[in-house]
């Protein structure tokens, strides 16, 4: 289809100059309607799959219950905001509280995970540690399920329409353009943390080589604890600014959030921060494009037959680094 | 084994025989005999139970009154467990006993195997829940009458209206890839297809359930040009591709199923929800004979009624009212009166039509306004 498109424009365009430029121009809107859909798509996926991706750049563990601190602050941001807006405040304050609890809630939530389901398995079998990983997965979801409902929730728009965006809103709404930018904000500061302050060489340390680290004087619990303590964090606000733009949460959300988010690490290349957001965008835009050109009916199996092929020709992923590890 | 196979055949024909034999002199007989048949023991007895005590009720009601020409009725009631291997036994047996119509069977299963004999003895049979389309869309049992909607009731409604009502003529059809949406899907777009020049399927789409958002089949519903959207499905998926179509600004007509016409939807899709047409079982709660069926049970037998106590009252009614009319329980006289005479049930005003559908019963059509469901379809 796409191939054949530019051709079709020319054959068009010189029968009917009128009508073709038309065709053009829907085809083109089309096109780009489907591209900026996959784009805000892309970054829901990269919010979740920053944090998979450091947790497994340090400890090399697929954090399964990484989609649940999703869900959870998605579900402390709710209660906040209920009792936040029957005080009356105004919504720029409740956005605010609201976004903060959430992230420190989830924060809590992550570490409190990591304690107690990760680092007694330390140094177990990685099988291990993934099993724990599921459990803890299925624990969060059904203590969420039996402490609050099983039902969809209604979830308050907290992002306003902006009013320089209407004109572009049947393409792109405002809550869209936020949670791009979000993405792009906290990749950027992601990218500065590990790269420029010194838990971000600590962990870098740490990701390397564990013990060396630890014999230069490192306090590799520390830094694993920061870790999915700032995983957390990302994945508590893409959980706040998902849910305001999707409008519904229920206990489930995380779960398939999560595996999505999950396929997006791994093909941009897990443990790679940039890896998450470029995988995450082209498994959006697959999704997208599989959908707007042939049918949603088959939207995952075209994105789970783009991963097969990414992995077969760069088995790292886009971004990852193909040297081999120590372990 | 052979040996028995034969005898027994031998005895259902003599059976049959001995049917067709009672049918034809029964009206000079002085009781007038209603068999029902369903589960009345098994997982699925709460589905047949309710309809032998609507049953009892009417019957109850017209033996007071002095009977049917001053006939009273009695009631032959057989138990086929929803097994379709018991539901041709039970056929045999009541029509042995001489049954003049029958009210059941409960599952459909049990129907389809029931049939055939009631035809060949020229008996009606009418299901108060029997909701396979094909019992009566096939034209195979001319016998076979319903006092519920089929499966695919609501997807014609849908189509109905937005070809009749709405007046559309592209229309998109979106399912959630499940038996229940897809199913439904799969006849709207079927009674689309067949209604000639007025409707044209533009898309057909299913998405998968629970994914992060619908952006893309939101976009491809735009382009498609749609001017209304049937979605066949259940609410979460419903609300966020609706919700996605309003803040894209799209503001074609939406219409759905009893999935969706649940107040989840509302309370989830808030301001988006309005406008959303649904079709959902029309509301009998307000239907003074219903409320008195419900006040007979509650008082006869000490509790609320079951599943398709209602159905199962407005049957007997309206087979009851028939013999009346028609003064006999003739096939074709009681056909007749089936398809012309208008009866008051509990479910409202019915007759049925050519193929033994009831009119007048099933679905209606809801909108959501101002936060509710309002029937708009009378």
């Amino acid at each position: 289809m796409h191939g054949l498109s530019p051709f079709f424009y020319k054959v068009i365009s010189l029968r009917a100059a009128g009508d073709g430029k038309e065709i053009i121009r829907h085809t083109m809107d089309y096109f780009l309607e489907l591209f900026l859909g996959g784009l805000t798509r892309g970054s829901i996926y990269a919010l979740i799959a920053l944090g998979y991706t450091m947790v497994y750049g340090i400890i090399e563990l697929i954090n399964f219950a990484h989609g649940e601190i999703y869900m959870i602050g998605a579900f402390t941001a709710l209660i906040v905001i209920s009792v936040l807006t029957m005080m009356g405040m105004n919504t720029i304050a409740i956005i605010v509280i609201a976004g903060f609890i959430a992230v420190v809630y989830s924060c809590a939530y992550g570490y409190t995970v990591e304690k107690i389901a990760y680092k007694p398995l330390r140094n177990a079998p990685r099988l291990s540690a993934l099993i724990s990983a599921i459990g803890m997965s299925l624990f969060l979801q059904n203590y969420v399920l039996l402490a609050q409902t099983s039902d969809f929730l209604p979830f308050p728009n907290l992002i306003p329409n902006f009013t320089f965006m209407e004109p572009y809103a049947h393409i792109i709404s405002s809550a869209e353009v936020v949670i791009l930018i979000t993405t792009t904000a906290v990749m950027i500061l992601l990218t500065i943390l590990i790269k420029f302050t010194r838990i971000g060489k600590a962990m870098r340390a740490t990701s390397q080589d564990r013990d060396m680290a630890r014999l230069v004087g490192i306090d590799v619990d520390r830094v694993i604890s920061v870790t999915f303590v700032v995983g957390s964090a990302t994945a508590a606000i893409g959980g706040v600014l998902i849910a305001s733009h999707i409008g519904m949460i229920n206990f489930y959300i995380g779960f398939i959030a999560g595996i999505k988010a999950f396929v997006a690490a791994v093909l941009g290349g897990i443990g790679s921060i940039p890896g998450a957001v470029l995988g995450s965008f082209v498994l959006g835009w697959t999704e997208s494009f599989a959908t707007g050109y042939i049918s949603s009916d088959y939207e995952d199996v075209f994105a789970f037959v783009f991963l097969v092929l990414i992995l077969i020709f760069r088995p790292a992923g886009i971004l990852g680094r193909t040297e081999k590890h120590s372990i | 084994m052979k040996k028995i196979g034969g005898k027994s055949f031998i005895i259902v024909l003599s059976l049959l025989f001995c049917a067709c034999f009672t049918f034809s002199t029964s009206f000079a007989a002085d009781v007038i005999k209603l068999g029902v048949a369903g589960a009345h023991s098994g997982d699925l007895a709460s589905y047949g139970l309710p309809s032998v005590k609507a049953a009892e009720l009417v019957v109850k009601n017209v033996n007071a009154a002095g009977g049917i020409d001053g006939k009273k009725v009695v009631l032959l009631i057989e138990d086929d467990a929803c097994k379709p291997e018991l539901g041709s036994n039970v056929a045999t047996k009541l029509l042995s006993e001489g049954a003049d119509v029958v009210m059941g069977h409960i599952c459909s299963g049990s129907t389809k195997a029931a049939l055939p004999l009631y035809k060949e003895a020229s008996i009606i049979c009418m299901s108060p829940s029997a909701t396979n389309p094909p019992l009566t869309q096939s034209g195979d049992y001319p016998n076979f009458y319903r006092t519920i909607a089929s499966d695919d009731a609501q997807a014609r409604l849908e189509v109905d209206y937005a070809l009749n009502v709405l007046k559309v003529k592209k229309i998109a059809v979106i399912h959630d890839k499940g038996d229940y949406g897809k199913g439904l899907a799969e006849f709207a777009k079927q009674f689309i297809e067949s209604s000639g020049v007025k409707g044209q399927v533009v898309l057909y789409e299913g998405v998968t359930p629970g994914a992060v958002d619908y952006s893309a089949v939101v976009q491809k519903i735009k382009r498609s040009g749609a001017e209304a959207v049937i979605f066949g499905g259940y609410h979460p998926e419903a609300s966020k591709i609706v919700m996605q179509m309003r803040k894209k600004r799209m503001k074609m007509y939406f219409i759905s199923d009893d999935g969706v016409k649940d107040d989840t939807f509302i309370k989830v899709a808030g301001k988006y929800a309005e406008g959303v047409y649904a079709t959902g079982p029309m509301d009998t709660s307000k239907n003074p004979m219903a409320i008195k069926a419900t006040k007979e049970h509650q008082e006869a037998y000490g509790s609320d009624p079951g599943a398709f106590f209602l159905n199962a009252y407005a049957a007997t009614q309206a087979l009851l009212n028939a013999i009346d009319k028609s003064g006999s329980t003739d096939y074709k006289a009681l056909s007749n009166a089936l398809k012309t005479e208008w009866v008051e049930t509990t479910l409202g005003k019915i007759k049925f039509d050519d193929k033994g559908d009831a009119i007048g019963i099933g679905f209606a059509m809801y909108q959501v306004q101002d936060g509710v469901y309002v029937e708009v379809s009378k």
